[in-house]
């Protein structure tokens, strides 16, 4: 016995020595290959006598058993070492920046992202969005409107105005957005509710004034709508647009050629830090004008101005977005500075929703 | 307008406070824009007597003053004013004081050697009157060591409100007043004026001499006052003025000064021993001029309405007095002028002639016409308290106009329009205070407006009237009444699309500028627009005259003007209007892109993962497909042409359409001769995408996806490199490739392009991957041979190219 004793310490100490899977298998095949030395061993048992194959048979067999599994733990440890090893080789380093998604740089500018705010307040009040041509005619622009002949802003000192044409027409760059009220109330027939968002334009330019600039304007006509409605429309879009629970509004009583009784609006804030704070403090901020749609504008669209009455209201975009967004300059709005555009634009999945929030 | 408290208070009885006026001028429509007082930064100055003035030792100019501030010991004071003399009485600022009108603070001073502690201030250094030629001088008996702003009467608020255009009865503090007590904040004292009795008739005659044209004056009324003594105005109405930042000048002008802001009635003095026979009122002629009483001389034509004598032009009808004609000192006899004037035209002459005057103002609004004779009679007993004299008669010509406007009136008008509800009591009560006549009774009455609101045109202004006066906060927030379904869709396709385009190339890294609609002339033709109908009569700059017919020019030059600023690797987008023509139609909705330096749609510049190369011509066409994408174009579908224009590339440019005629995006790079014009440094792409060329989506049909038609079969793929002439285009090839066997062809792919060695010199080798989805069974070998024997022959005959062996 003491022979097979020698053989498994030999066999054991040589698995253990195994240093690779090569070896390791040299290993199997001098013990358990076809002339193995315990396969060698087995061969001899039919020469060996009942009794002592009784004996050595057992034995034998345990051996070979130990033997096998000390190879497969053996072997366990090699491969285990050997990934560790690969694993070890394969390491990078992770600190290393990645560039950017696209879809992580690129940017929506202010004055498209505040239109997608004003269309998610306005439509969940029932309002579509109107839209009208940027050049328009002296009658959209001013006289349907009501404005009087030789009101100063026909005078070329506010107002861009085109060649005259042959025929004596000479056509404009709509100065506000109230154009579209006309050409709304003459084509749609009323209950009417709609936003007016766009480009604007004034022969105006300094510091707070642009050439070209965005309005936003309202317009409800229908048989029972009144002041009351008015006020409480502007009070929500006020709430939801500047994502306050309340703010205090003003209406102050103002002159507007389209709109009777007319009226300007100013909403609470605070100045005190340096940047104005919409909805908090005890100082006014004006920042729109609205009324009631004036009788001979209703008249000169074709409407019975004892039958259907409205309101409607205007505000600067561009102007509510600097008091939301806090850009101190109206005129970066128009000069495509990327770093700009970087800092005050909004990221393209941000998509405003009244569920989800306007901004975030 | 401007108007001091006290002031106001001669027209109003009231209580309030000036916190409370200053709220509520602001809620009824008279916005308080500013409340300043005077005295506030003229604190520290106090009233000071030279006792002694002697020569400088080292300056010609200048005088060293012993000053008594009316405590302690006399300062030493240097001084330059030419009057600084013994026995002045002025007023005096200490070390620490700021001196507004200098903006400067101050100090202990040593000037050319001798020690000031102060300095005698002039009426400019206080912001008191533009007047510099010397210090103040106030009266001998002026107290020394007081607050000088208090005992000049500075020491009282001025109150400023933006008035609206149509509200030409509140350019008088007296109409300010009435709006006021009508607001319950006091009481009007009513105004009422006696009529003088002249005791010879008016020795100068006016006439109104138009002609047959349209008289550009209504009415004129005139009176003369012989023997009277012109002088300073006495303080109190000096006082009045300087507090609203007018000059006194004399009695006679600062009465009609006066009058402007106290009634809104503008009036005018002759001097009338320098007027030349009698007046005449009438349009200017050619080569007629006039020395106005503000300094400047102005040019007539038959626009412009004068007053004339025999001598010529006296005075712009309504605007500006003729300085030959104008009272000073030294007038005797005086014609006191109180005028109608054409609205429009005292508007469309004051702007023509750039005179900006405070009867301008109030003429171009509109005075009231019924206090045209009043107004002369109250400065006619003006004239007479403060300088004497002896009124004639007054004359007149033309004819006050009948202003009376009767509207019907329904009560349940206010509620309609404002949704308050008002007694009829309540109504009468506020209509009656602002002047206005009602008549009649049950639920509509007749109301008159008075004649000097002449925006009162009908039932909406009364209820504003009412509303103004009663307080907007009155009107209860009314919830708009919900439409009854829940939210509809409201955009249009177009704005749809818009948005769309907008998050899709946003989301590829472009920055969204908003650039302007109107470009210079010629970055205009360079893009195919320039026509005239598209130019401005009156543009704010020559880089602005045009409307633009290409978004590209407006967002090639922001891509520059980065680059200059050090930002060369910039992609920036704007979805905007372009014009075709000055149409409606001819306004169109465009999207349009650029990329400069290396802003790849993977990131810009040197990275360790791979540097990004120039922009190139696919970036652009990436672009192009993937905003197209995303408003539902069939991008698949679209033909690729090389006919994008002249500003592109030629061979580095193309053009999607949806058919033949129909482009939908243009894509390239851009020409080398284009950047030279407009002066810009590439490498810069564009495209540009016209958004209401695609044909609207169909409405009709439901919005299941249908089935999906996934097959359990494995695909097999095969490759095939083909030897081709270097102009086939790949879309030949790959149509060709894809049309073999449409059933089994699901996708095809071009994976190599390869031009070199083993590749003769007029051809390429395009290598491309098809995969092929087996529907109903596998397929054999023999079935992939018979397709790969298809595709082959269909490249070959459509490419005139051979299969690489």
């Amino acid at each position: 016995m003491s022979n097979l004793d020698n053989l498994e310490s030999d066999l054991l100490a040589a698995i253990d020595g195994a240093e690779t899977e090569t070896a390791l298998e040299d290993v199997r095949v001098h013990a358990l290959g076809k002339k193995g030395r315990i396969s060698e061993q087995m061969k001899t048992l039919g020469k060996m006598t009942p009794e002592e194959r009784q004996v050595m048979g057992p034995a034998l067999n345990g051996l070979k058993a130990k033997i096998t599994d000390a190879i497969s733990a053996r072997k366990d440890i090699l491969a285990e070492a050997a990934l560790e090893q690969r694993l070890a080789s394969e390491t990078v380093d992770v600190t290393l920046p990645l560039r950017p998604s696209p879809a992580e740089t690129g940017r929506i500018h202010p004055v498209s992202q505040v239109i997608d705010e004003l269309t998610a307040i306005f439509a969940d009040m029932g309002f579509s969005i109107a839209e009208g041509p940027d050049i328009e005619t002296d009658e959209l622009n001013f006289t349907a409107l009501n404005f009087p002949e030789g009101h100063p802003a026909r005078e070329m000192h506010d107002t861009f105005f085109f060649n005259e044409k042959e025929d004596g027409e000479r056509l404009l760059l709509r100065t506000h957005t109230s154009p579209v009220q006309i050409r709304t109330m003459r084509t749609q027939e009323p209950p009417i509710r709609v936003i007016i968002p766009g480009r604007t334009y004034r022969c105006d330019s300094d510091q707070t004034h642009t050439p070209m600039f965005h309005q936003v304007e309202g317009l409800v006509i229908d048989k029972e709508s009144h002041f009351g409605h008015l006020k409480w429309v502007l009070q929500e879009f006020c709430k939801s647009f500047f994502e306050v629970d309340d703010i205090k509004m003003r209406f102050r009583p103002s002159f507007f050629p389209f709109t009777e009784p007319s009226m300007e609006v100013d909403i609470q804030c605070d100045r005190s830090g340096g940047e104005v704070k919409i909805g908090q403090g005890d100082d006014w901020l004006e920042i729109l004008g609205c009324g009631m749609v004036h009788p001979n504008v209703i008249r000169n669209c074709g409407l019975d101005p004892d039958v259907y009455q409205g309101f409607a209201w205007g505000m600067g975009i561009d102007r509510i977005a600097m008091l939301k967004y806090g850009m101190p300059d109206l005129r970066a709005f128009f000069d495509a500075d990327v770093r700009w555009i970087q800092h005050y634009g909004f990221r393209p999945l941000d998509l405003p929703t009244l569920f989800g929030g306007l901004s975030n | 307008m401007k108007f001091t408290l006290s002031w106001l208070k001669e027209h109003l009885d009231t209580d309030a406070s000036l916190e409370e006026i200053v709220e509520r001028l602001t809620m009824i429509g008279l916005e308080v824009e500013e409340v300043t007082n005077r005295a506030d930064r003229l604190k520290p100055f106090k009233i000071a007597k030279v006792l002694e003035a002697e020569q400088h030792p080292n300056a010609d100019r200048l005088r060293v003053l012993k000053v008594d501030t009316g405590q302690g010991e006399p300062v030493q004071i240097v001084c330059g004013a030419p009057n600084a003399r013994a026995g002045l009485v002025g007023v005096l600022g200490k070390p620490g004081d700021h001196i507004p009108g200098l903006d400067i603070t101050l100090s202990v001073g040593k000037i050319r050697d001798v020690e000031s502690f102060g300095m005698m201030c002039s009426e400019r250094e206080l912001e008191l009157s533009d007047e510099h030629d010397g210090i103040i001088d106030l009266p001998e008996d002026a107290p020394v060591g007081v607050d000088f702003a208090k005992w000049a009467g500075l020491d009282e608020p001025v109150i400023e409100i933006g008035l609206t255009p149509n509200r030409p009865d509140c350019t008088g503090v007296y109409g300010i007043a009435r709006d006021l007590a009508a607001a319950g904040l006091g009481k009007l004292k009513e105004r009422s004026h006696e009529q003088i009795r002249g005791n010879y008739p008016c020795p100068v005659s006016v006439s109104l001499d138009f002609g047959d044209t349209r008289p550009m004056c209504k009415a004129f009324g005139l009176r003369m006052v012989k023997g009277i003594k012109n002088g300073p105005s006495p303080k109190w109405l000096q006082d009045r003025l300087t507090a609203i930042g007018l000059r006194p000048i004399n009695i006679l002008v600062d009465i009609t000064n006066y009058l402007t802001f106290d009634q809104g009635r503008p009036l005018h003095v002759f001097d009338a021993d320098k007027v030349h026979g009698n007046l005449v009122v009438r349009r200017g002629r050619a080569g007629e001029g006039i020395d106005g009483l503000n300094g400047k001389s102005y040019e007539l034509d038959d626009t412009v309405c004068a007053i004339a004598d025999d001598n010529g032009i006296e005075s712009l009808g309504g605007i500006l007095g003729g300085e030959p004609s104008g009272c000073t000192e030294d007038t005797v006899n005086v014609l006191i002028e109180s005028a109608l004037w054409e609205e429009d035209d005292i508007a469309a002459t004051g702007r023509k002639l750039g005179v900006n005057t405070d009867a301008r103002y109030r003429f171009e609004r509109g005075v009231d016409p019924d206090y045209m004779m009043p107004g002369l009679e109250y400065a006619t007993r003006l004239v007479l308290d403060l300088c004497g004299g002896e009124p004639s008669e007054t004359t007149q010509a033309g004819r006050v106009p009948d202003s009376s406007n009767i509207i019907d009136f329904p009560y349940q008008e206010i509620r309609r329009l404002s949704g308050v509800e008002v007694s009829q009591a309540e109504a009468n009560l506020t209509l009656k205070s602002l002047g206005f006549w009602i008549s009649g009774s049950g639920d509509t009455v007749k109301v008159a407006a008075p004649s000097w609101r002449p925006d009162i045109e009908g039932k909406a202004d009364l209820v504003e009237e009412v509303v103004r006066i009663l307080g907007l906060d009155r009107v209860p927030l009314t919830p708009l009444p919900r439409t009854g379904t829940v939210g509809q869709k409201v955009l249009t396709t177009g704005q749809i699309r818009r948005n769309r385009t907008r998050r899709a190339l946003a989301a590829r890294g472009f920055n969204e500028a908003v650039t302007w609609s109107f470009i210079s002339k010629p970055q205009a033709e360079l893009f195919g627009g320039g026509n005239t109908a598209l130019e401005l009569a009156n543009p704010i700059s020559p880089e602005m005259s045009d409307m633009r017919p290409s978004l590209l020019p407006g967002l090639l030059s922001a891509a520059q003007r980065n680059a200059d600023r050090g930002f060369g690797d910039v992609a920036l987008f704007e979805v905007g209007q372009v014009f075709q023509d000055d149409s409606p139609e001819g306004q169109k909705m465009v999207a349009a892109g650029v990329r400069r330096g290396t802003a790849k749609l993977q990131g810009a510049s040197r990275h360790w993962s791979g540097s990004s190369t120039g922009v190139d011509v696919y970036d652009a066409k990436a672009d192009a497909e993937a905003a197209l994408a995303a408003i539902g174009a069939p991008v698949e579908k679209l033909q690729v042409h090389t006919d994008a224009p002249g500003t592109f590339h030629p061979g580095r440019s193309g053009c999607l359409k949806l058919g033949p005629k129909n482009a939908l995006a243009v894509f390239g790079e851009i020409h080398p001769r284009t950047l030279a014009d407009l002066d810009l440094e590439g490498p810069l792409v564009a495209f540009e995408i016209y958004l209401d060329a695609l044909p609207q989506p169909k409405t009709k049909g439901g919005r299941s996806k249908g089935a999906l038609n996934a097959s359990h079969l494995m695909p097999v793929r095969r490759d095939f490199a083909f030897l081709v002439g270097k102009d086939v285009k790949a879309e030949v090839l790959l149509k060709a490739a894809r049309g073999a066997e449409k059933t089994l062809i699901a996708d095809v792919t071009l994976f190599d392009i390869y031009v070199g060695q083993g590749v003769p010199d007029d051809q390429k080798s395009v290598a491309i991957d098809v995969l092929l989805q087996p529907r109903q069974k596998t397929l054999t070998d023999e079935e992939i041979d018979a397709v790969a024997k298809k595709i082959i022959a269909n490249v070959e005959k459509a490419t005139g190219g051979t299969l690489r062996g």
